[in-house]
């Protein structure tokens, strides 16, 4: 697996960290229980396409949005992540 | 049909032209009252349990591919019961004692192989928890012993035991543990279950859950048609969020891959299981004489069965730092298998929020040393409505109520906690 990061070029693998799928959002502050422990613990564990946070921590150091495929390990999109100097990026 | 000297000198006098079957081929009929999904060791374990133990003999496992093909043909082999956590120390000596007897209970040559596992330590703090984990087996009446520098030297003077950042100083062996045939594991379940009467249906993929009026599971969608059960039984790890979304349920699991690694044949090196304490490393010597080792999990989701360079890297580099002399031995073949990781990094077994079905999921990468103990507590819940003593603690809702098992400390991402 190499990941063409949107500030470096391709890199391979071991440059990389990876945190899990970003669908889930943090819930706010006072938020109930439920939905803290469903954001902490559970996992929709997809098999197929999905939208991951990777960060790229032997380069540029920024968060990026990567689609991958989980069953495949094809790559189709790599993106900053919100907030991650995704202004920099010439489209 | 029954094995011993004198099948095998017959079959042999007739050039081993006569063996039959080990067991059955079924085809599904239309209602059991127990349905395995699974046909790994754990869901052939469960089966012969269930027909050995508990008496329902009326019992199916369903395989999608063929039998052993996930990650029962994809471990690394070990067995051992070093375990310092309650819930985790009982259970996994239940599971070590039955591997102990498992080849005659089974009828069935599984290589269990009591050639001993040692973690090994590299400081002091390693040292002491290490002393602890033995204590607290010892005062549950499992076998452990504190070597020190002198007694591993002696023991695997092959060893870099001046490694400038860690230097070996000692080890926690359990002579008891070691490693057995892993494919044998699941024949033996299948043979001795297919005797008593349990249908083992392979090629028989499950697409979906039967559910009465109530939302109770009353059988299953599969390939081969619809199949009706008293009970359902899951025992799908790496793929258990994939059939229990089926049922509408999400679970504390992550699939991740990890790999494992086999060396060309050497003559006899390593004398038993051993476990590099600074990194992640684990090796053990196969009778065909290659070295079988892992390490850790790539780190990423994956159901893809194949893992990635740098973890390669990552595991060699730490026999490398171990044993320097294997510099030379050529890495001949590399595979991957789906872990269920869980949240805490242990077990599930238990009833699920949904009438008729039952969880064994969970296993992160330690299901195989697991086998026969995890078959007779799934079996004893699927039987009794009501978990067996040593596996009370893996329940479903302790992410929940916080009762967790953390014996590593880390589930899927040591990023996590």
């Amino acid at each position: 697996m190499r990941i063409v990061c949107p500030f470096c070029g391709e890199r391979e693998l071991g440059e990389f960290t990876y945190l899990g799928d970003a669908k889930p959002v943090r819930p706010v502050a006072g938020a109930p229980e439920d939905e803290v422990f469903d954001y902490v613990y559970l996992r929709d564990n997809i098999a197929g396409v999905m939208e991951e946070n990777w960060y790229h921590g032997g380069g540029c150091r920024a968060w990026l949005k990567v689609t991958r495929n989980t069953l495949t390990h094809e790559i189709s999109l790599v993106e900053p992540a919100a907030g991650a100097g995704a202004r920099h990026v010439v489209k | 049909m029954k094995y011993s000297i004198f099948s095998l000198a017959r079959a042999a006098l007739s050039g081993h032209k006569n063996w039959q079957r080990t067991w059955r081929d079924a085809t599904p009929k239309d209602r059991y009252d127990v349905v395995i999904i699974g046909g790994g060791g754990h869901g052939l374990a469960t089966a012969w349990f269930l027909a050995s133990e508990f008496g329902i003999k009326n019992v199916a496992v369903l395989e999608k591919g063929w039998i052993g093909s996930g990650n029962a043909g994809r471990n690394t082999t070990i067995i051992r019961s070093n375990y310092g956590l309650p819930g985790n120390t009982g259970f996994y000596e239940l599971s070590m004692k039955l591997w102990e007897r498992m080849e005659q209970d089974l009828n069935y040559n599984a290589m269990v192989s009591q050639r001993g596992v040692i973690n090994l330590y590299h400081s002091d703090a390693q040292r002491d928890a290490y002393a602890r984990r033995g204590n607290t087996m010892r005062i549950n009446g499992i076998d452990a012993e504190l070597l020190d520098l002198a007694a591993v030297k002696k023991m695997m003077p092959f060893l870099n035991f001046d490694n400038a950042r860690f230097p070996v100083q000692g080890g926690l062996l359990q002579r008891r543990g070691g490693t057995a045939r892993h494919d044998a594991v699941v024949w033996g379940y299948a043979h001795a279950a297919s005797e008593l009467g349990v249908d083992i249906i392979q090629n028989c993929e499950v697409t979906g859950f039967v559910r009465d009026a109530n939302g109770k599971v009353t059988g299953v969608e599969t390939s081969r048609g619809r199949i009706g059960a008293g009970k359902v039984g899951m025992a799908v790890a790496g793929s258990s969020s994939r059939v229990a979304a089926m049922a509408g349920l999400r679970l504390p699991i992550e699939s991740h891959v990890l790999q494992a690694f086999v060396s060309e044949a050497i003559k006899p090196l390593i004398p038993n299981v051993m476990t590099f304490g600074a990194g992640h490393f684990y090796v053990s010597q196969s009778d065909k004489g290659g070295l079988v080792f892992g390490g850790d999990i790539d780190g990423y989701n994956s159901y893809a069965q194949r893992g990635n360079m740098p973890v390669m890297e990552d595991v060699c580099e730490g026999g490398m730092a171990l044993i320097p002399m294997i510099g030379r031995v050529r890495l001949l073949r590399q595979w991957g298998g789906i872990m269920d990781m869980s949240m805490d990094g242990s077990p599930i077994i238990d009833k699920a929020p949904v009438d008729g079905l039952y969880l064994n999921a969970g296993w992160c990468y330690g299901g195989f040393k697991a086998t026969p103990g995890s078959g007779f507590v799934f079996a004893h819940l699927l039987a009794r409505d009501e978990s067996h003593k040593e596996a009370a603690r893996f329940r479903l809702d302790r992410f929940r109520t916080g009762a967790m098992i953390d014996e590593k400390g880390q589930g899927a991402q040591p990023n996590l906690h």
